[in-house]
């Protein structure tokens, strides 16, 4: 309110940032940039796999390469161990397909994460917790499955009047608004924040008063920075997206005992 | 100079508007101060930990790694959320 009356500078309401016209009928900007994310992970394959085996890798067949030993090494072995490795395409989808819709954010003219609105989190969310359940139900039966999910071993009896129901919401009510909150909550809030500092160094760089020219620069350098560190956070939120998703898998698929 | 008499009407103007609004931006605020407080702690001490034990023992940094990006993710939920519930208060 107060630097609205010296720069002419208001926020733009939050519904304008975030709901965007539709560009074909049916579909605005963040449904083309996830339809977008899902045809690049799906071309980058399939021109990486239409290569010749016998010659050296080389272009996309390298950069597919890279992206299946990220999966396999960083993320399925820390997690699931040797067994989880059948679980490479499943994980490898979800994670370029996340990190495909994150990237959008940060790219100059499209600047929109589609993760920034809740209907494809919770779609990943939903999907990851319906993958995990059905896998423990399969692999120890459905009663083994609720009975190691509620009456973990190891505990004293008594102890279960409190554990049982902190563990049954904790994996079939938070486990999935968590990991749906945590992607969507962090793409909005560095979409609010790049939308912020450009917003006050262009207010800045135009005031009526000359001396305020000049301090324009520092949400400047802030807006700069912010970019960089979004490109961080927009592999990062990938990364531990799909790492939750292993590590729900193979606690489903390998109870304690 | 000009400039300063501006802020100082515009806070005086301000001071006698819509209370109600500056309540809601303010408590807004203070709401996701509080939410960040916990969660800035346990994510230093999460980082800190970690580094000890890379710094220890250097062979075991990629579990050590991995385990701390879980542990980031538990614990700055919990701030996310609290973002999550001030964008609701604010605009919702």
């Amino acid at each position: 309110m107060i630097i609205n009356s010296i720069l002419s500078f208001e926020f733009p309401p939050i519904n304008e940032l975030l709901r965007w016209r539709d560009v074909v009928p049916g579909l605005n900007k963040v449904g083309l940039i996830a339809i977008a994310s899902a045809l690049i992970g799906t071309l980058i394959f399939l021109s990486a796999a239409r290569k010749d085996p016998k010659v050296a890798p080389k272009g996309t067949r390298n950069l597919a390469e890279v992206i299946v030993e990220f999966i396999e090494n960083n993320i399925i072995m820390q997690t699931m161990g040797r067994d989880g490795l059948g679980w490479t395409p499943f994980l490898l989808t979800l994670f370029l397909f996340v990190y495909l819709c994150n990237v959008p954010g940060i790219i100059p003219f499209i600047q929109m994460p589609a993760t920034a609105r809740m209907a494809i989190p919770m779609f990943l969310a939903v999907l990851v917790w319906v993958v995990f359940n059905a896998q423990g139900i399969r692999h120890q039966g459905p009663i083994g499955y609720f009975k190691n999910l509620m009456f973990p071993p190891g505990v004293p009896k008594a102890l279960y009047i409190l554990i049982t129901p902190i563990e049954l919401i904790s994996t079939v009510i938070i486990r999935p608004f968590s990991l749906a909150v945590r992607l969507f909550a962090n793409m909005l809030a560095g979409h609010l924040l790049l939308v912020i500092f450009a917003l006050l160094s262009e207010a800045l760089f135009q005031a009526r008063d000359r001396i305020l020219i000049p301090i324009g620069i520092f949400p400047f350098f802030m807006l700069v920075f912010l970019t960089g560190f979004e490109v961080l956070v927009a592999f990062l939120q990938a990364y531990i997206f799909t790492i939750l998703a292993a590590v729900y898998i193979a606690g489903a698929v390998h109870p304690e005992h | 100079m000009e400039a300063l008499s501006k802020i100082v009407k515009a806070a005086a103007d301000a001071a006698t508007g819509d209370e109600k609004n500056i309540a809601a931006a303010g408590s807004a605020g203070f709401a996701y101060g509080l939410a960040a407080i916990g969660p800035g702690i346990g994510i230093g001490m999460i980082f800190g930990s970690a580094i000890e034990a890379m710094a220890r023992q250097p062979e075991a940094a990629g579990m050590v790694r991995t385990t701390m990006f879980l542990g980031v993710a538990f614990t700055e939920a919990l701030a996310l959320i609290g973002f999550v519930v001030v964008i609701l208060l604010k605009y919702a």
